[in-house]
């Protein structure tokens, strides 16, 4: 009988937590800032998983039309290929097709990299929240160190020793950014170990790790959720302006702040080289900053 | 206070000693490769290893790094493996011109976000307040490199107003330096406008701020003697800390607009792997974060007479 009970509760419990989850999602409906913010997310992600369809040339492929590398916007191409709508880079490829897969790029290590600094940031911040002492101690302090840390400093000092490759571009983006989400988890931690379903599930006799994760943690889903969409923007802008310091994913597949670095020595006879892949990015981060304004403002309300 | 001030002055000092430590151990554990960074690839081994004894690089690690921290905190930062001169001759002035760009930033964003933060935090939910929310999440989310490019794109390619690079080659130019102030600023100036936004609204909820109303002040009066003294403790804060930002921001808009200061020089350093370069400019980037904070924490503890008294 007792057994029984245990045995379902957690699933109801994750049933029913996933359904708050969505209906709270279902709410972004009420914020137009949010509907936007979600739509330009939406508009990205389309792109990216249908990059072969809707890029008109090969991303790499240079096209030396008459001898002629760089094209204007717009222009029609003879001999039946289709037209470079964004026009081309210095060498030739179409620009259009580059961020169509370059929003590939941003959209897989931009997450992964984010994922991965809240899988750490959670476990320090439910560690030093609900241990309290030494532990908490040592964590906050690693953490003000490598917070005190200029961010962009950090990256570049990581990145110029290990060299610019994906696995060392997420590996300091988790290193720089798991102190800030441990910090507020440690914070909402504080504040929820304190509750009574705590101390019942404590009285039960179950194990601390249970108690952080599946009492504490779904608790504090609300400031996580808006945190993380932040995040991810903060995450994109760091892994563009990597790319535009020369410190991005390796040439030649296409990254959007890598566009920039390439063509900005004759950005000012061609702008349309860095106008575009800028446009893009900024627009994707701006839909994750709106979708967490849009998240904010509804938590809010309640 | 000063218990607390002497405090957070010994922690500024463990942090740059732990700093000091680990960016000493990442550049410089490998004697072999520093060795090779000093003396280039086509060095020989005999070279490398009278290079490595000259310079006292076989002692152990410990005497190594107390040595290094000895001659760091007298300001002998060491050589300059690119430019061939010590560190401290390109430094200092890089550092300065960096300082100059820091300041007008300052000068323009600290004016622009305090007024537009407290005029949406006193009516907030006002239409003035919805679109000046939306303004700075807008310009938040765009990357300081991206607007160097659309304000370019603008002032220097369509208008042919500015200049688009900032080197100085003339000498000092007014002119050269507005676009990167204005890239910084508008990067910036969002998140002090919320901050202050978010302080104004939450005074403007309190009692004494209603029982100033009520008692019939002038609503100016309510705003500049109550209102305003206290809402702008926080945004103190957030200046200060601030400055940790900029020197993130610093880094991308001097490689955009080639202007000659230290963050150039971090990444020059960084991407020519000239190793007391890296050293000297991380360190002095730590200790200008570091103290800003410190200057922010003791700054809110005395501007806060709740804190202050208690």
């Amino acid at each position: 009988m007792v057994n029984s009970t245990t045995a379902t509760l957690p699933a109801q419990t994750t049933g029913a937590a996933f359904l708050r989850a969505l209906k709270s999602f279902a709410l972004i409906r009420e914020s137009w800032v949010g509907m936007f913010g979600a739509a330009l997310i939406l508009f990205w992600v389309l792109v990216a998983i249908f990059a072969p369809l809707l890029a008109p040339h090969e991303p790499n492929a240079t096209v030396l039309a008459y001898q002629r590398p760089i094209w204007w916007p717009g222009v029609v191409v003879p001999e039946g290929s289709p037209t470079f709508l964004l026009g081309t880079d210095h060498v030739g490829r179409d620009i259009l097709s580059r961020i169509i897969y370059g929003s590939q790029t941003v959209l897989i290590y931009a997450p992964l990299a984010t994922f991965c600094a809240y899988a750490v940031g959670i476990l320090m911040g439910l560690a030093a929240g609900y241990y309290r002492g030494w532990m908490d101690d040592l964590l906050s302090r690693i953490a003000d160190i490598i917070l005190s840390f200029p961010v962009l400093v950090l990256y570049v000092i990581i990145i110029a020793t290990f060299g610019a490759s994906p696995v060392n571009i997420v590996v300091a983006i988790i290193f720089a950014s798991s102190p800030g989400i441990m910090r507020i988890v440690r914070g909402l931690v504080l504040d929820l170990r304190n509750r009574d379903y705590v101390a019942a599930a404590q009285t039960r006799g179950e194990s601390s790790w249970r108690i952080m994760l599946v009492e504490i943690l779904p608790n504090a889903r609300g400031p996580l959720i808006v945190d993380a969409c932040l995040r991810l923007g903060y995450v994109i802008i760091t892994i563009g302006v990597l790319g535009f310091l020369g410190l991005g994913m390796p040439p030649p597949d296409p990254d959007w702040g890598g566009m920039v670095n390439e063509t900005r020595q004759i950005a000012l006879a061609f702008p349309h080289m860095t106008l575009f892949p800028c446009i893009a990015i900024s627009s994707l981060i701006l839909g994750f900053n709106l979708l967490a304004d849009g998240l904010r403002e509804i938590s809010l309300r309640d | 206070m000063i218990v607390f001030i002497l405090k957070r002055i010994g922690f500024m000092l463990i942090t740059m000693v732990v700093v000091s430590v680990l960016l000493f151990i990442l550049l410089e554990i490998d004697i072999e490769g520093v060795a090779i960074m000093v003396l280039g690839p086509y060095s020989s081994e005999e070279q490398r290893n009278i290079w490595l004894q000259q310079n006292g690089y076989l002692d152990p690690l410990y005497q190594r790094y107390f040595r290094w921290l000895g001659n760091f905190v007298t300001g002998d930062f060491g050589e300059s493996i690119r430019f061939k001169t010590p560190v401290s001759e390109i430094l200092w002035p890089r550092l300065w011109n960096t300082a100059i760009l820091g300041f007008w930033v300052f000068a323009v964003m600290i004016p622009v976000s305090l007024i537009l933060g407290i005029l949406s935090g006193m009516n907030e939910g006002s239409k003035l307040d919805r679109s000046i929310s939306v303004t700075s999440i807008i310009t938040t989310s765009v990357p300081e490199f991206a607007s160097a490019v659309f304000l370019s794109t603008i002032f220097v390619f369509w208008w042919k107003l500015l200049p688009g690079t900032s080197s100085m080659a003339d000498g000092f130019n007014f002119r050269e330096l507005m676009l990167p102030v204005m890239v910084l600023v508008i990067y910036d100036f969002g998140y002090v406008a919320r901050m202050t936004r978010a302080s104004m609204a939450e005074v403007m909820t309190t009692h004494y701020i209603r029982t100033a109303v009520l008692k019939g002040l002038p609503y100016h009066k309510v705003i500049l003697k109550h209102a305003l003294r206290n809402a702008l403790i926080a945004p103190f804060t957030v200046i200060m800390l601030q400055i940790n930002w900029l020197l993130s921001g610093v880094i991308v808009v001097e490689f955009a607009f080639a202007y000659k200061g230290f963050g150039a020089l971090l990444l020059e350093a960084s991407l020519t792997s000239d190793i007391f370069m890296i050293e000297a400019c991380a360190m002095v980037a730590v200790f200008v974060a570091v103290a800003t904070q410190t200057i922010a924490d003791v700054g809110y503890t005395y501007l806060n007479p709740r804190i202050r008294f208690s």
